[in-house]
């Protein structure tokens, strides 16, 4: 009885893997440039309301953020269920807006201070007499540039 | 000499950190999404100034209550008649004595054109849905881009949105944002 084995349970050869961190590198630059940074996470709900005409918002970097929205669900114990605002990563009142935009338009050179922008980002839910307020508050903090917040949309 | 080659390092693990990476920014960082309208606020006026007086044919009054309907010059109106009837008013293009008066202006690269002087005034109630003010603004913003695609079309071949800067300028111009916003009532409600 001859006792070789003929070798022939060959498998599959083993996949080169060599590449594949080059490639998840690529996929991480990738995502790295089109991304921006979460700047503060959100203690308000908002749901923006659509529009049609809407245009991109130039400048990131000259862009200050008003959110406006109930606040969620784990945050309603702390500040109720009407609508707030809210300010870089705090809940705030309408009064702090004026030092809010002064304590940003600090932070720019002064070159590009009159191209500060107030985008206020809020939710369609939230009546007129908050965002009335606060217009009047950044009217006075003299930000006047503002944008409102929309998605794309089609007509309802 | 012994010709010992250095031993290949083995980088079986790098997929692994550079997967870890991956997903850290994926999870921390968000695609750009921001759209929307943009508008400029008017500067508060002095306390004793008397607002300027503008003519009755040159005004046209949006109204939006607490239960988000509207009223156009004090007439019931629909959201969907919005954009035509501000380009009617806008343009007026039968030249009609009830609509906006017109004034010739001298604008570069246009030539003379007529601006209207007609303002689009907005008031809303303190109970007014962001939604509904936010779709009257859109609806507005609708009638003006139309207006100004129109013109660049007629003077330049292109739509507004290929032009380059100073011939955006001169449209601008030409046919200007004039919304303004009066203060809002309190009929509806608090907040």
């Amino acid at each position: 009885m001859a006792k070789f084995k003929t070798k022939n349970d060959k498998g599959t050869p083993g996949l080169n893997m060599g590449s594949m961190s080059d490639i998840i590198f690529m996929l991480l630059f990738f995502f790295m440039v089109i991304t921006t940074m979460r700047e503060s996470s959100l203690f308000v709900k908002i749901v923006v309301p659509q529009g049609t005409e809407v245009s991109k918002l130039e400048k990131k970097s000259l862009v200050s953020y008003i959110n406006v929205g109930v606040p969620m669900n784990d945050f309603q114990a702390k500040y109720g269920t009407e609508p707030r605002i809210q300010l870089n990563d705090q809940i705030a009142d309408v009064s702090d807006i004026k030092e809010f935009v002064e304590i940003e338009r600090n932070s720019h050179v002064e070159a590009d201070r009159p191209l500060l922008t107030t985008a206020i980002k809020a939710d369609k839910g939230v009546k007129m007499g908050l965002i009335s307020d606060i217009k009047q508050e950044l009217r006075g903090a003299g930000a006047f540039k503002i944008f409102y917040n929309a998605s794309k949309g089609t007509k309802k | 000499m012994s010709k010992k080659s250095t031993p290949g390092l083995n980088t079986s693990s790098m997929a692994d950190i550079s997967f870890l990476l991956l997903t850290f920014f994926l999870m921390t960082s968000s695609i750009n999404t921001d759209m929307g309208i943009a508008r400029r606020l008017p500067p508060p006026l002095p306390p004793n100034q008397e607002p300027p007086e503008v003519h009755e044919r040159n005004i046209f009054i949006v109204k939006i209550n607490s239960h988000d309907k509207l009223l156009y010059n004090g007439e019931y109106g629909r959201i969907e008649d919005l954009k035509a009837r501000a380009k009617e008013f806008l343009e007026n293009p039968e030249n009609k004595p009830d609509l906006p008066e017109k004034i010739p202006t001298d604008i570069e690269l246009l030539g003379t054109v007529d601006v209207s002087k007609g303002v689009i005034s907005l008031q809303n109630d303190r109970g007014t849905s962001y939604d509904m003010y936010l779709q009257v603004q859109n609806e507005l913003a609708a009638a003006i881009n139309e207006m100004r695609n129109n013109m660049s079309q007629a003077k330049f071949g292109r739509s507004f949105a290929d032009l380059n800067e100073a011939q955006k300028k001169a449209i601008e111009k030409a046919i200007p944002i004039s919304v303004s916003e009066a203060e809002p009532t309190k009929v509806g409600g608090t907040n």
